[in-house]
């Protein structure tokens, strides 16, 4: 696997196999993922997208073969590196995972403290985001009060607001109207222009077609990667 | 820190329901334990009391005259343990009869002699109060020629103060289980909150938190909580102390007894303590909790 273009990837996957089971949700996943690219991954429901971001922030981990994060093998990170290799990332998961008993502003900020920002600094930072993706205003309300257009947004937020290398977006447009959808996508790339490098697993191939980027496809837990569908 | 600080107190009143549990469960194993040692440090001190009081009075044959009193007394006090020795002339003895029966008085009015013995009236000193030692003391007394006959309340009281030895282990035994029932009792409402927030601590993990950055709110919760159900505790039991004490001293105990609270430094060892079981119980709750 080893060819011209390995020190400029930010992830690589040699042979990964995952299992649930006797259920092979993914099977021989080689793939790079180059540093500040858009990512498409592809395929239909049930293909393995969600376990194969899984396993780079080690939501779950590899039944067999290699994953390798900026330069950290992921099988022999100790438990105490796992919450670093976490704030490498941010992460839009498919169900937003929003702390429903936190507002809006202490779900978004929480990153940052965690990561042992200043307060002060910390304030600012989290207002000019939640102003980026339009959510100033409801800084003060509980998640489960939102529509799930908005809850998205502030999914969003949370995943950029700490300056993530990598940014995982677990079909961003899910549930969205295509309006919305637009927003969410527009969003991704402005973070992506900062040096980000961006994966999206959807199933939407409007977006997909829209993007123009790189597209991988995922079938069943094989991974074809072909540019265009 | 004082993000921590902040998150805690901010989850307590987000969460009042559990807490308020929590809160009430620590409070009420305090106020069982509290009435337990009160009731024990005060029989105790009722007890001692009746020890204090505890007197022998020695009753002289009718045939010994006046002028051998003086020697008597010095021999009396001359035996190990008595702390002093009244005399007690049987006209003295009778008038003060006199004064206790007040209306039937008028019965004493018809004796022709005063049937009543010369009487010493004699106060151990406190190191040979207990029952073996007053016993010793008795038997001694009893071998003198002058006495006729003696009387002391100290079997009774020595019997009670067995029970009340027994009484006492049974306090800490019953009090050290309820110490270790409410630990129990605390950490699974904890870890009830826990499980009610383990989708707050999971996505708190997926973003990159440390453990320490986690737990921490939680410990100090479990310590805040502590504290308030050490406070709500102690204070229920001083209310309750006041109601009772005041009742009694009321009732038939007027000016025997002054009944006991905890003193200053028990009460602090106890908030303390319920601090300690606030942290414990937090502890114990993060056992068994999924670790990534
Ligand atoms: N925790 C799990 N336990 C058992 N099977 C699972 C689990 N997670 C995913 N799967 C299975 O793995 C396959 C891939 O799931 P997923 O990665 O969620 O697909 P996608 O995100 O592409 O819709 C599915 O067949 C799913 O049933
Ligand atoms: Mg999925």
């Amino acid at each position: 696997m080893i060819n011209g273009r390995s020190e400029m990837s930010i992830i690589r996957m040699f042979h990964v196999y995952r299992y649930y089971g006797k259920k092979k949700a993914l099977i021989d996943i080689n793939l790079d993922v180059y540093k500040n690219e858009v990512l498409f991954l592809s395929g239909p429901s049930g293909a393995g997208k969600t376990t194969l971001l899984k396993l780079l922030y080690l939501g779950e981990s590899v039944s067999e073969g290699q994953v390798i994060v900026d330069g950290i093998n992921l099988s022999r990170i100790s438990f105490k590196r796992i919450p670093a290799l976490r704030r490498k990332f941010g992460i839009i998961f498919q169900d937003y995972k929003l702390i429903r008993t936190k507002t809006v502003f202490e779900n978004v900020a929480l990153v940052l403290e965690a990561a042992g920002r200043k307060s002060r600094l910390l304030e600012k930072k989290v207002n000019s985001v939640l102003r980026i993706v339009g959510m100033e205003d409801k800084r003060d309300l509980f998640p489960p009060s939102l529509s799930g257009g908005e809850q998205q947004r502030v999914a969003v937020a949370r995943a950029v607001v700490g300056d993530p290398k990598i940014i995982l977006a677990d079909e961003p447009t899910g549930s969205l109207d295509s309006e919305s959808a637009g927003i969410v996508f527009d969003l991704l790339k402005r973070f992506h222009t900062r040096g980000a490098t961006v994966i999206i697993a959807t199933h939407d191939k409007h977006l997909i077609t829209q993007a123009g980027a790189r597209v991988v496809y995922l079938n069943n837990g094989y991974l074809q990667t072909h540019t265009n569908i | 820190m004082i993000i921590f600080f902040r998150r805690a107190v901010q989850d307590i009143l987000r969460n009042k329901i559990l807490n308020v549990i929590t809160v009430i469960t620590i409070a009420l194993s305090i106020i069982i334990i509290g009435s337990f040692a009160i009731f024990i440090i005060n029989t105790n001190d009722i007890l001692d009391s009746w020890k204090q009081c505890a007197r022998i009075m020695v009753y002289l044959r009718p045939d010994i005259s006046k002028n051998e009193i003086p020697g008597i007394k010095q021999k009396i006090i001359g035996i190990y343990g008595v702390k002093s020795a009244r005399f007690i002339a049987k006209d003295e003895a009778l008038s003060l009869l006199r004064n206790k029966m007040k209306r039937q008085a008028a019965i004493l009015d018809n004796l022709r002699k005063n049937p009543l013995p010369d009487a010493f009236e004699i106060e151990m000193t406190p190191s040979c109060t207990d029952k073996r030692k007053i016993e010793s003391i008795v038997t001694m007394i009893e071998s003198l020629p002058f006495v006729d006959d003696l009387e002391y309340g100290q079997k009774w009281i020595g019997q009670f103060a067995d029970i009340m030895r027994l009484f006492r282990l049974a306090g800490f035994a019953v009090g050290g289980l309820f110490f270790i029932a409410s630990v129990f009792i605390v950490a699974n409402t904890m870890r009830l909150v826990l499980y009610s927030r383990r989708e707050e601590v999971e996505i708190m993990r997926l973003v990159g938190a440390t453990e320490r950055f986690i737990k921490i709110p939680f410990f100090i919760e479990g310590i805040i909580q502590g504290i308030l159900g050490g406070i709500t505790g102690v204070v229920v039991l001083y209310i309750a102390f006041v109601f009772i004490s005041s009742n009694l001293s009321q009732g038939i105990l007027t000016g025997f007894l002054s009944l006991r609270f905890f003193h200053f430094k028990v009460l602090c060892s106890i908030i303390l303590c319920s601090m300690f079981v606030g942290w414990l119980g937090c502890f114990l709750s993060f056992i068994n909790f999924k670790k990534i």
